[in-house]
């Protein structure tokens, strides 16, 4: 599905990988204490695919995208990875959060940093490629600094490239933008779209702005129907109001 | 802080030791009876006379050594029982009940204990010591597990970690600025009870000397002791709080963060200057940091 990504990647960030490719089947989400959510969930996701899933608040994005994770165990059916079950959280799958997730006592480098460190890279060889990532988004300035010292959008671009640099298979982003004013939000989709070419990375997003599913996905999941729509164009801005892309809209907006 | 502040502080303080000179030298016997307390006079000069002598500072390492001692153990101890309780269930279950059932008892209460248990009074001051700031740390310890970001965990799972990943790198220190906080009050916890236990049965150390010196009706001397156990409790907590200052100088502090009110009127000041717009600037020009002596 994807076609977009295929400039290649800077050196620092490390050669091209395949994108995992995600499965539920029949998967029955609980949160927290075992709570079922209502209905399964049956999605595909191919290699180095973006589909964005949306839903009303409530429905289960997050609860989704922790399954997937391997941060909660699905109540029935099956959480696969390239046909092999999903059983804990793993390097593989990063997760993005719309919550402050960098760890505030960290300098902006030594967040970056500490994906690297889980898998016991070099101090040097860390250092080179933090720098490398923290250029790609745009903070070389602020390596130093700590995370409050940053904008909610300078935060959110931090955790961006921490989840890159631990170069993960599949990117689960749960509405990372979320939280962003929409000039901050629209430069944040231009940078994602950047950042991802040539990692070949699967993507999950959650948002629920529709606009900007729309504008992300190779696909559209609607989490509440089950439906998984094909965007006619994706991550081009220009096409905001190509007639395949209104009528696609209206159809998602009417099945929320 | 402004000179007229500090000249105040340093009045009060003169005025309250020129009120007890007062009543003292009077010997004052109203409802309170001061003819038996010494004079400031008195008292300073016993200070003094104490100052010279080895007795004086061998109490002053005495105590010193147990409070260290005994903090340190708690401190370590409290923060390894406290992270292990609010982690893991198993620990809860086995720790829970105890901690909860010893936890009311004063750490004083304990005399009897430690006298039963240790083969030297010394090991016993320590241990009344270790058994007073081991709790607070524990229970502040296991707050500030508790309460936690929980995405910060989940974030560094997902980056493969593992739980001692997750231990050394979200745990501990995230915790840190609620374990400090117990150790605050365990430090103070603890003098209170290395001071009381000398009293009781020790052989040398400050709180043996002060109570001492009560029983031979030596009252300035027993102002001596009061004086320098503040003193060293003054010194010991500063040095904690200090520490725990460093260790956490990551949180955002309020100087680093002007309150977002003058901070905006700040920001609209310099924009109005830079626009030429010199009307509306003195309306929101920034307030200046001191207000000028009168």
């Amino acid at each position: 599905m994807s076609t977009v990504r295929s400039t290649p990647a800077p050196a620092s960030t490390g050669p091209v990988r395949q994108g995992a490719e995600l499965a539920l089947d029949g998967v029955r989400l609980g949160h927290g204490q075992g709570q079922a959510l209502p209905g399964t969930v049956d999605l595909r996701v191919a290699p180095g695919e973006l589909v964005a899933v949306v839903g009303p608040s409530g429905c289960g994005k997050s609860t989704l995208l922790r399954t997937l994770a391997g941060l909660l165990p699905p109540l029935d059916g099956r959480v696969t990875e390239d046909g092999t079950p999903v059983t804990g959280p793993a390097a593989d799958r990063a997760l993005v959060f719309q919550e402050d997730a960098l760890l505030p006592w960290r300098s902006v480098r030594a967040n970056v940093e500490l994906p690297l460190a889980i898998r016991r890279m070099g101090r040097a060889e860390r250092r080179r490629t933090a720098a490398g990532w923290l250029e790609r988004v745009g903070l070389a300035a602020h390596a130093r600094k700590l995370p409050h010292q940053l904008s909610g959008g300078q935060r959110q671009r931090v955790q961006l490239a921490r989840a890159l640099a631990g170069r993960p298979r599949a990117v689960l982003m749960d509405e990372p933008f979320g939280a962003l004013d929409p000039h901050t939000r629209a430069g944040m989709q231009d940078l994602l779209v950047d950042i991802l070419r040539g990692t070949g990375a699967t993507v999950v997003f959650v948002t629920h702005d529709v606009d900007e599913a729309l504008h992300l996905g190779d696909r559209v999941a609607l989490l509440a129907s089950g439906e998984v729509l094909g965007v006619p164009h994706p991550r081009q801005r220009d096409a905001r109001n190509a007639p395949a892309t209104t009528a696609l809209r209206r159809r998602v907006l009417t099945s929320l | 802080m402004s000179a007229v502040r500090r000249l105040v502080r340093v009045a009060s303080l003169a005025a309250a030791l020129g009120l007890w000179q007062v009543l003292t030298a009077h010997d004052v016997e109203l409802w309170l009876r001061f003819g038996q307390f010494p004079t400031v006079g008195e008292v300073a000069s016993a200070f003094g006379d104490r100052l010279g002598t080895g007795p004086y500072w061998q109490d002053l390492g005495h105590s010193l050594r147990r409070i260290v001692i005994g903090f340190l153990l708690a401190a370590v101890l409290g923060v390894a029982a406290g992270t292990a309780i609010a982690r893991s269930r198993w620990a809860a279950d086995l720790l829970g009940p105890l901690v909860e059932v010893a936890r009311p008892v004063p750490a004083i209460a304990l005399v009897p204990v430690a006298i039963l248990l240790l083969p030297t009074n010394e090991q016993g001051i320590v241990f009344i010591t270790f058994t007073a700031a081991f709790f607070p740390v524990l229970v502040s310890t296991r707050h500030a597990v508790r309460a936690l970001t929980p995405v910060w965990e989940e974030a560094v799972l997902t980056m493969g970690g593992g739980r001692l990943r997750v231990l050394f790198s979200v745990v501990l220190p995230g915790a840190l600025p609620g374990v400090f906080g117990g150790l605050s009050v365990g430090i103070g916890v603890g003098w209170i009870c290395v001071i009381s236990a000398e009293m009781i049965s020790g052989e040398y150390g400050v709180g043996y000397r002060t109570w001492q010196d009560y029983t031979v009706v030596d009252y300035p001397g027993v102002f001596v002791g009061m004086a320098t156990i503040g003193a060293l409790g003054r010194l010991t907590s500063t040095a904690v709080e200090a520490a725990g200052r460093r260790a956490t100088s990551w949180l955002p502090r309020p100087a680093e963060r002007p309150p977002a009110r003058a901070a905006r009127r700040a920001d609209r000041a310099a924009r109005t200057v830079r626009a030429g717009r010199r009307t509306a600037a003195p309306a929101h020009a920034p307030a200046p940091e001191k207000q000028p002596v009168p």
